[in-house]
């Protein structure tokens, strides 16, 4: 039982993450048409966002490190730390959770410049020009960043009091021995708060009906004279901040390095597709399902009758609904049927 | 007749000492220029005032910053080979033939390749690099893929390969080359010089689960290491490979937690090392009580520059390096205040054994006489030397591995400074590393390709 409820635990968490950059993916689709392969360099940007907090916040004074004598090597001590004490320790160690009010706005801001200056020109290109020229942008993005901040992770770590495992087992009444950690927790809820305002968002307000009628049909909502285009540009920002969120979150799982972001994306397109071409709902629910069959094919009960089931589980669910479901579990008809 | 007797004596006696004369002196270059025989006939051949050397290193990709260092070091020997700097270690190498002037007399220049850490681009840009840049000799690599790859080319196309940082049994063991000569220690070592330290701090009764990366390094450090525990009387749990660049390893750790083991063996280096280890220790492993036991982990091989990607949770886990930069002997020490005044922080173990490769290489062709590689080669097969910060070291003719004092290694509790990331627990000595060469089969091949 725990072995099962922590493989559940493990493949909520994980299908989090696949879920939430699908969801950006299948935004930008649905709405722009514009098959974006720099999304996953948008979530590696987002987690980069909680590095830079993380330097700016200890922007430190040198201080000639006595204890190296071949060299002249300096000890560095954050100004935080030197002007605020304890205040500032406190300060730099809730790095993460202060880089997503910095996230928002840089995303913001990248999302537009994107769109603006590169994206907008290819919406009436093909499918595979698109691919090319964002798989293009997402290396050049990459480098980018490799040439600052080099090509090792680098550590971003939670906040002290939530660095350790909550006692999930004892919680729930099982064995003492199931824990889980407190920071995965707290990224799947983040997920689930951040999949729920996106959908609210696009439900429950003015602005998310336009754009929902504009994925249906484009032609009729731009007759009726709303300006579409522009209210699209705003959603390839949102989903650009999805993207984001989901990277300042994850920086504290997985060190953030340059090549994160590509890490993600193929399985995120293969999630997109197994929960159907512009289909939110089917995004956010194939991103759990292949995260929770990942989790479990990677049990060595299940890798013992089947070995390397683990690494293709994916793939091979991938082919399966297409075949009996070519449009994927809630795909739309004439989505990239032309 | 007597007269005609002698005549015929005399004549035949000149005859002879013509013959002996003329041989004695149209073989006296030879004896005199060494090898020269062979001087213009291997590829590459240096003409001119200069020689120039392949450095193939990770200038891009997960390994770029490890190779960064690595090129450091190179130019930093280059520098100090042709009379540059301080002299770093060529002030300590024991025995030294070189001079400070370059290579038997000519300027050492280099050209650089990418091996963005896969074997089909690290093949291609040796290639370039000896077929168009003329290299002589080609170092590098932070691979063992890539090492066993470029070593395979070199063999074939008759340059000599200096490996860098390559740690799999396979490199000099059934991949074992003759153009292929590797410094750095081997997993097999890692396991010999760690085994008495296990024993001593966790005992001969646990149950061992190893991660491990999935291709030739991982596989040979998870043999080497679980030969290694067995014989302290650990049992081997489970033994589970995992892709290369996986990031996530979640899915991995969960499976440990209820598993029985006690012991987790991480067979992972670089990136997959960082996050497996975060990961691991953010899953409360190292917080478990296992069979009565506080739960270990345990890195076999560890690097400063991984060191500071894991950060704290790197604290008190062993493992072990093929160099330190805070050795004290003589060789390392002003290894590290020449790369240390140059670049302002300490060089890496890949750095050292870059370096030092390249050393070796030079002094090699100094000693020979001559560049041509099969000569190179004989110079550097047995050859025994000291100074260069693992105490004495011999380079085995049989298989082309460096054999040398290890480092048994522990994340650093208490760092002193920001480069002081891992403790020495122990410098285990060269003889108890030592193994027979046959072991793991292999053929070095011939000297003339």
């Amino acid at each position: 039982m725990d072995a099962i409820l922590i493989q559940i635990l493990n493949g909520l968490d994980k299908g989090g993450a696949y879920a939430l950059i699908a969801l950006g993916l299948t935004l930008t689709f649905g709405t722009l048409g514009v098959v974006n392969f720099a999304h996953g360099a948008l979530f590696m940007l987002g987690a980069f966002c909680a590095v830079s907090m993380q330097q700016l916040l200890t922007i430190s004074k040198k201080v000639k490190d006595e204890s190296i004598t071949f060299f002249d090597a300096y000890k560095e001590q954050p100004y935080l730390e030197i002007w605020w004490g304890d205040a500032g320790t406190v300060i730099i160690d809730y790095a993460v959770p202060i880089s997503i009010l910095f996230a928002i706005p840089v995303m913001l801001l990248v999302g537009v410049v994107m769109e603006r200056g590169l994206i907008k020109h290819f919406y009436k290109r093909t499918h595979a020009e698109q691919i090319l020229v964002t798989f293009g942008l997402a290396i050049v993005i990459q480098e980018i960043i490799r040439t600052f901040y080099g090509a090792n992770p680098i550590p971003t770590p939670a906040p002290d009091i939530v660095s350790g495992s909550a006692a999930v087992g004892a919680a729930l009444g099982l064995s003492d021995a199931l824990v889980y950690p407190w920071w995965r927790l707290i990224y799947l809820a983040f997920s689930a708060v951040i999949i729920f305002g996106v959908f609210a968002f696009l439900k429950y307000t003015t602005f998310g009906m336009v754009v929902r009628a504009g994925m249906s049909d484009r032609e009729t909502v731009s007759l009726l004279g709303i300006n579409v285009e522009r209210r699209f540009t705003i959603v390839f920002g949102i989903a650009t901040i999805v993207a984001g969120l989901a990277g300042v979150m994850y920086a504290p799982i997985l060190p953030p390095d340059y090549h994160m972001g590509m890490d993600f994306l193929v399985l995120s397109f293969v999630v997109v597709v197994v929960g159907g071409m512009g289909s939110l709902e089917g995004a956010v629910a194939a991103g759990f399902l292949l995260g929770i069959l990942q989790s479990f094919a990677s049990m060595n009960e299940v890798k013992t009758i089947l070995p390397g089931i683990d690494q293709i589980i994916i793939y091979l669910v991938a082919v399966v609904v297409l075949l009996v479901r070519p449009r994927g579990l809630m795909g739309r008809e004439g989505v990239m049927e032309d | 007749m007597s007269k005609k007797d002698n005549s015929q004596n005399n004549s035949r006696r000149d005859f002879l000492k013509a013959s002996a004369a003329t041989g004695a002196v149209a073989s006296s270059p030879m004896f005199f220029m060494k090898n020269a025989y062979a001087a213009e006939n291997f590829r590459n051949a240096p003409k001119g005032g200069s020689v120039k050397l392949g450095f193939n290193v990770p200038q891009t990709g997960a390994y770029a910053d490890e190779g960064a260092d690595e090129l450091r070091a190179y130019k930093l020997a280059v520098e100090h080979l042709n009379g540059g700097g301080d002299g770093g270690m060529m002030n300590t190498m024991k025995p030294m033939s070189l001079k400070g002037n370059g290579v038997l007399g000519k300027k050492v220049e280099y050209v650089t390749g990418d091996t963005q850490t896969k074997s089909d681009a690290a093949r291609a840009s040796a290639k370039r690099m000896i077929e168009k840049d003329g290299a002589l000799m080609i170092s590098g690599g932070s691979s063992s893929g890539v090492a066993i790859a470029v070593q395979g080319l070199c063999q074939e196309m008759g340059v000599i390969f200096m490996a860098g940082l390559t740690h799999s049994n396979d490199t000099t063991g059934k991949d074992k080359r003759r153009y292929g000569f590797r410094h750095f220690f081997n997993a097999k070592m890692s396991g010999s010089a760690l085994g008495p330290v296990l024993k001593k701090e966790m005992g001969s009764d646990r149950r061992a689960y190893h991660l491990t990366a999935d291709y030739t390094w991982g596989w040979t450090q998870e043999e080497s290491i679980k030969e290694t525990t067995e014989g302290l009387g650990w049992k081997t749990h489970k033994t589970v490979k995992t892709p290369v660049g996986a990031g996530d390893f979640s899915q991995y750790i969960t499976p440990i937690l209820n598993s029985g083991a006690d012991t987790l063996i991480l067979n992972h280096y670089g990136k997959d090392m960082i996050n497996s280890l975060t990961q691991a220790v953010q899953f409360g492993l190292r917080d478990k009580m296992v069979n009565g036991k506080q739960f270990e982990i345990i890195v076999p091989l560890y690097s400063r520059l991984m060191a500071q990607g894991a950060g704290e949770n790197l604290k008190g886990i062993l493992g072990t390096t093929n160099w330190n930069w805070a050795l004290k002997d003589a060789g390392s020490q002003a290894f590290v205040k020449s790369f240390g005044a140059k670049y302002g922080f300490p060089p890496s173990m890949a750095a050292h054994t870059c370096y030092v490769q390249t050393l070796l290489y030079a002094n090699a062709c100094e000693m020979a006489g001559t560049f041509y590689p099969p000569e190179v080669i004989k110079a550097l097969e047995g050859f025994n030397f000291d100074g260069m910060g693992n105490g004495k070291t011999e380079y085995r003719a049989e298989d082309h591995q460096c054999f040398k004092n290890v480092l048994v290694v522990r994340g650093n509790q208490n760092p002193t400074s920001q480069f002081d990331l891992l403790e020495i627990v122990q410098e285990v000595p060269r003889s108890q590393v030592e193994y027979d060469a046959s072991i793991f089969g292999g053929d070095l091949g011939p000297y003339k390709v």
